[in-house]
């Protein structure tokens, strides 16, 4: 395949960036994006240029690492997978492909396509965890999970944090990352007991941080790799009022 | 307690929620009440003038400009602040996503269009009744009395260019409504996967009952207006 790519360089978080054309060719139908990237990159070392810096880890769909917004799609025209899982046979020969970094307020561009999403974290840190005094293991089944909790909670827990929500969010809002959190542990006893702390200090550090307001369009949802459920936010909702209006 | 009503996000929404619940509600009872000037022109004059300058009808008239102001300000707010965190460095490339209906993403816009209407249609009914009785007139600029409601309605629809003005503010709220109606459940945590579908029916159902409830009293005055024969009553 022969294909023009329109890549966002931006030198720091102080530059201002713009679009820059590359051509490339030969690329094989069967190669994942981030390789195609890959043989980019190595074309530009040698030709003496910067290669253009993207964020990468696991590059199997479960660390969250790989961002990138391709062709107006967070992760990719394809659904249900993150951008490292995405396969160049998504695409046509001689098509244009406009890759844009994550754009929202609270994920500053440090690099090209590499934004900083220590926000996320930062909300995590809020009250994304369980406190207990760990002592020994407990038998499994002192305390029982009915199979839909443990469902729901599950598919919660599979949120990568890797913020397409927010970068596909109109209004830049982290909900479906924050519910996700709120969520999985919400659902188990053992995240339950400190729930309605988890939900206030979350969402206030969510908020504090300069993300937007969420105007239930389901946009996250939709871009989401992981297919994260809006249902999430509406717990969270219930979670927050509730634990607001108990004070 | 209370301060989480403007400092956290989802206590915004809060806010969002329950005045567009109220604004939601009010326009029901508008639109059975309009109704009523469809089969009697004697009962919507009595009810206009029930619902004159007297202290309930003022109160009530305060409560729901209060609810119009409250959304109205928050609207505004909200999508400051989501703007903001939306950042100054837009994608260049933007996609419909699946499933995202363009209601939700234009609310602010849809409820712009929607004010414009109101003031409209303030000036055209509320200008010529009850603020011409708190005045103490008994007359308005038409020479109607200013609980004769009917009269108004009669020569305004008789004007194709207000029908569809008109028609096209309803348009609006159908919009605003077919995002709303299910959305202000989702803000108070009322929602989940098997709800969703649901509560999407019922947005569009009452968005539709809304926008034919109005309209009809719109088409039956206009088509009364040419054809005096046509509709009894
Ligand atoms: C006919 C009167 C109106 C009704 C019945 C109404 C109803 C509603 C409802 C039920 C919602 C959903 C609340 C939620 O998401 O929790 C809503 C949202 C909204 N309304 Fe209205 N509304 C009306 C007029 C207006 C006006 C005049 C404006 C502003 C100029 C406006 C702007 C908005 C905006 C921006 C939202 C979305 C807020 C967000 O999610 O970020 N609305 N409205
Ligand atoms: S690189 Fe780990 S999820 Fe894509």
């Amino acid at each position: 395949m022969n294909l023009k790519l329109k890549i966002w360089r931006q030198a720091n978080a102080k530059t201002t960036g713009k679009f820059d054309i590359y051509n490339i060719d030969n690329i094989s139908p069967d190669i994942s994006f981030l390789e195609m990237l890959d043989i980019l990159n190595n074309d530009l070392i040698h030709s003496g240029k910067e290669p253009i810096a993207f964020d990468h880890d696991c590059r199997e769909g479960i660390c969250g690492m790989c961002s990138l917004h391709i062709n107006g799609h967070a992760h990719g025209p394809d659904s249900e997978i993150t951008t490292c899982q995405l396969h160049m046979r998504k695409f046509n020969d001689g098509e244009t492909i406009t890759i844009e970094p994550w754009r929202s307020t609270a994920f500053p561009v440090i690099k090209d396509l590499v934004v900083d999403r220590t926000s996320y974290d930062k909300i995590l840190q809020a009250g994304g965890f369980v406190s207990v005094n760990t002592g020994g293991v407990p038998d499994a089944n002192a305390i029982p999970i009915s199979k839909p909790d443990s469902d729901e909670s599950m598919d919660a827990a599979a949120c990568i944090g890797c913020g397409a929500c927010a970068a596909t969010c109109k209004n830049g809002s982290a909900m479906l990352f924050v519910a996700a959190r709120v969520s999985s542990l919400a659902k188990l006893p053992q995240g339950k007991v400190e729930g309605a702390r988890r939900a206030k200090a979350m969402v206030a550090k969510m908020d504090e941080l300069g993300f937007g307001n969420c105007s239930n369009t389901g946009a996250c949802e939709a871009e989401c790799p992981k297919l994260i459920s809006i249902g999430h936010i509406a717990r969270l909702n219930r979670e927050f009022l509730s634990a607001k209006l108990q004070d | 307690m209370g301060n989480f009503l403007c400092s956290s996000s989802v206590g915004r929404k809060l806010i969002m929620s329950l005045s567009g619940c109220f604004l939601v509600l009010f326009l029901i009872f508008h639109m059975s009440m309009n109704i009523a000037a469809i089969f009697s022109e004697d009962a919507y004059n009595m009810i206009c003038a029930f619902l004159g300058a007297n202290w309930y009808a003022l109160v009530a008239t305060v409560i729901l400009a209060g609810g119009v102001i409250v959304h109205l300000v928050y609207a505004v707010l909200l999508t400051l602040q989501n703007r903001k965190a939306r950042g100054a460095q837009r994608y260049a490339v933007t996609v419909k996503e699946e499933g995202v209906a363009w209601s939700s993403k234009n609310m602010l816009l849809i409820g712009f269009i929607v004010v414009l209407g109101l003031l409209l249609h303030l000036y055209n009914f509320w200008y010529h009744m009850q603020l011409q009785e708190l005045l103490g007139n008994h007359t308005n600029d038409f020479g109607y009395s200013p609980a004769d409601g009917v009269s108004l309605i009669r020569d305004l629809f008789a004007q194709p260019v207000f029908c569809v003005i008109y028609l096209v503010w309803f348009a609006a709220i159908w919009f605003h409504l077919t995002h709303g109606v299910w959305s202000m459940f989702q803000s108070v945590g009322f929602a989940n996967a098997t709800w969703y579908p649901r509560l999407k029916l019922i947005s569009n159902i009452m968005a539709t009952i809304i926008f034919l409830g109005f309209a009809v009293v719109v088409v039956v005055f206009y088509i009364k207006s040419i054809c005096p024969a046509c509709c009894v009553a």
